[in-house]
């Protein structure tokens, strides 16, 4: 290691952090999209099908990219950084398998006077993953 | 299992974010490794060998020897 080189931003660490940023980037451009086929129908194309259509053809093939570039984003990470995630994803599926199902069923049976949406579900498992990423990280610390 | 990457690390006055630039992972991967709350796979205990020079039982001893 020379003094050159020792401050300097590795290969590596150059593509994690534009791994990062095209994460960042696609997950955003999924959302507006998402926002789009969920808003447009109302109050930009006065429900237009072929449009509504193309709305949500598009937000499906963004998802899809954007479940590429984090495919790209985890294989770039380190083996410690990966272990995490990969706990964290574990705790998140078992996770939402069982409160998904719970949660549902209180609704099927009507111990619940609202409606169990899909919403609250995609809430709990951003929640978990982020939570578990957090613990799994500290663990290691 | 034990190591000395953090002794070695110190004799070469380097920081854990100098090696953990050479060895291309993250500088929390070179504390938890210097704490022995990870245990780096085979490639990574190879590359650590070949940056010190050393063989991998120089710098990682099983814990139950």
């Amino acid at each position: 290691m020379t003094d050159n080189t020792k401050n300097k931003p590795t290969k590596w660490q150059q593509e994690h952090k534009k791994n990062t940023a095209k994460l960042g980037l696609w997950t955003t451009i999924w959302v507006l999209t998402m926002a789009l086929t969920n808003f447009g129908p109302r109050f930009l194309w006065d429900n237009n099908q072929t449009l509504t259509i193309i709305a949500v053809l598009l937000n499906f093939a963004l998802g899809l990219k954007m479940v590429l570039v984090n495919i790209q984003h985890i294989k770039g990470l380190d083996e410690m950084q990966q272990r995490i995630q990969l706990n964290a994803m574990g705790i998140t599926l078992g996770l939402s398998l069982i409160v998904g199902l719970t949660y549902s069923n209180l609704d099927v049976v009507n111990l619940i006077n609202f409606h169990a949406e899909i919403s609250h579900l995609v809430i709990f498992m951003g929640l978990t993953y982020l939570t578990a990423t957090y613990i799994g990280t500290r663990n290691y610390q | 299992m034990k190591n000395k990457l953090k002794v070695l690390r110190a004799e070469r006055d380097w920081t854990q974010a100098q090696l953990a630039a050479a060895l291309e992972v993250s500088r929390q991967t070179i504390n938890a490794i210097e704490k022995g709350k990870f245990d780096p796979s085979l490639p990574l205990a190879f590359k650590a060998a070949r940056l010190f020079k050393l063989s991998i039982e120089e710098i990682f001893q099983d814990e139950e020897n």
